[in-house]
């Protein structure tokens, strides 16, 4: 689905990713870990098309990225949900017009999807919100919103940034439990975290791959983990 | 489970409903100047239309009704008059071309004269030269075989087939009429140019909502089509609004006599020329939907 072969990414003049391989196969859930500042974030950009390895090839969906034209970069991104840590909405959309975007841009019918809309925004617990502007909202909710937003395709492949970064134990397991049954449906799941404790909650209930960011090249994750 | 089932379905609606228009938001102040200088723009083409059709109006008219004819002017003293008539009749029905000649009595020449010397003007006591009234048929006569002939037979007979002063207002006439077409077509390009500025600064104002529209799939066409349809629908809003006031102020203008050739008083459209005025709307939002597209495209192209 994903694949990065020898893949660099450098800025500024050093390397932030340096080859680096990964291959995310369909059905895959993989955690991905590293201190602040070890290209997490780059990682998941190149995985989405945002950006493009300065050295080595990137393949989406089979596709060698540097190959695909703009039409074929968005269409293989509504494949992709991803929910970034800064959680770009529009702001003169309500929370539940932010997060129905993706069925819009793809054509298909925002009222039709209704129900099924406030079931996932009830699941992330922003039941009371879906007519809040994204401004009006704490950062832990606009995070929330963003991992609806990444799923509401039921797309094949799910990213997300730190999803549980600005929320408490109870509701980073029912963002959790929502990757773990989008996992068990057969979509392909990277979540890149800090999050040890949630990790550990995550294996016992999917196999999950966990890998660490050092220096700019992935390593598997210790037995701990 | 409720959570599994809600995903499972979440991927396949039903239809598609456009709403990207929506997801751009209006640009305010941008949005009334750009109707507002549609309507103005619109408001000028509709005088440079009538301005174009008036001027090719007359220069049709000088070329079609003046070019069929001519005049004949004979001067000689009075006694030897009659005799110069003749000579100049006789030369003229027998001039290849002509279709007939027919000579001004005194009461016409008396109302040709009028409106410069006034009713009381003793025609028989001044030495009027005696005119005739010459038109041709639809092959042309030889102008230059006629001058000689009517030098060699009626001296003092002079042919004035109006050429020297008809070409230069016919010329005059359709210069005015491609320079008001050029004006439309110059109107059509500041609209153009006006609303390409007006979208590359929507455009720029949402560089934060395109990044979230390409963040979720959003292709480049879904995302121009937003502003396309906007900018168009203001531009031809603005257009309708500018036309009918600029076809009010036309039809307000104060009429004249067609005949007279008076072009101030013939800055009007006549009969189906009020068509043409109705194609600017059309043609604004046209004009404005194709260069906000290019506009849009253009900037989209710099964005990932």
């Amino acid at each position: 689905m994903i694949e990065l072969e020898q893949a660099s990414f450098s800025y500024g003049g050093g390397d932030i990713l340096s080859e680096l391989s990964l291959h995310l196969a369909p059905g895959t859930f993989h955690f991905l870990t590293g201190p602040s500042g070890s290209g997490k974030s780059t990682l998941l950009k190149l995985c989405f098309m945002e950006l493009q390895p300065t050295r080595g090839q990137a393949r989406i969906f089979g596709q060698d990225v540097r190959q695909m034209d703009r039409d074929e970069v968005a269409r293989a991104r509504r494949r992709i949900g991803i929910g970034h840590q800064d959680c770009q909405f529009i702001d003169h959309l309500s929370i539940a017009e932010n997060v129905a975007l993706p069925l819009e841009v793809s054509g298909q019918d925002t009222s039709a999807a209704e129900a099924d809309l406030r079931e996932l925004l009830g699941w992330v617990g922003l039941s009371g919100q879906t007519a809040q502007l994204p401004p009006e909202l704490s950062g832990g909710e606009r995070q929330r919103a963003a991992l609806a937003r990444a799923v509401i395709m039921s797309p094949d492949v799910v990213l997300a940034d730190e999803p549980t970064g600005n929320v408490d134990w109870e509701m980073a397991q029912r963002l959790l439990a929502l990757l773990v049954e989008l996992n068990r449906m057969g979509k392909t799941v990277l979540v890149a975290t800090h999050d040890l404790n949630l990790i550990r909650v995550a294996k016992a209930q999917v196999s999950a791959r966990v890998l660490r960011i050092v220096r700019g090249r992935l390593q598997a994750a210790g037995a701990d983990l | 489970m409720k959570l599994r089932e809600t995903l499972a379905t979440l991927g396949t609606f039903g239809l598609s409903r456009d709403g990207a228009e929506r997801v751009v938001p209006s640009t305010g102040a941008t949005a009334w100047l750009t109707t507002l200088t549609a309507a103005a723009m619109a408001f000028l083409a509709v005088f440079a239309l009538a301005l174009s059709l008036a001027a090719g109006r007359m220069a049709d008219r000088w070329s079609d009704e003046l070019a069929r004819s001519s005049t004949v002017r004979i001067s000689a003293p009075a006694e030897q008059m009659e005799a110069r008539v003749r000579a100049v009749m006789e030369v003229l029905t027998t001039t290849p071309g002509i279709a007939s000649a027919r000579l001004i009595d005194e009461t016409e020449q008396r109302a040709l004269l009028e409106p410069w010397f006034g009713p009381d003007l003793p025609v028989d006591a001044l030495p009027l030269p005696r005119l005739v009234e010459v038109i041709e048929t639809g092959a042309r006569y030889d102008s230059e075989g006629l001058r000689l002939r009517l030098a060699a037979e009626a001296p003092g007979a002079v042919l004035d087939d109006h050429t020297r002063w008809r070409r230069p207002l016919v010329q005059a006439a359709e210069r005015l009429r491609a320079l008001g077409l050029a004006s439309v077509l110059l109107i059509g390009g500041a609209v153009a140019g006006m609303v390409t500025l007006a979208a590359t600064a929507a455009l720029a104002a949402n560089a934060r909502v395109i990044a979230v529209l390409r963040l979720v799939g959003a292709r480049d066409v879904y995302i121009a089509r937003g502003f396309v349809r906007r900018f168009t629908r203001r531009a031809g809003l603005g257009a309708a609004l500018g036309t009918a006031v600029g076809m009010a102020a036309v039809a307000a203008l104060p009429g004249g006599e067609a005949a007279t050739g008076a072009f101030l008083t013939g800055l009007a459209f006549e009969g189906a020329e009020w068509l043409w005025p109705i194609a600017i709307p059309p043609f604004a939002a046209l004009v404005a939907f194709a260069a906000t597209r290019a506009a849009a495209i253009r900037m989209l192209r710099g964005i990932t």
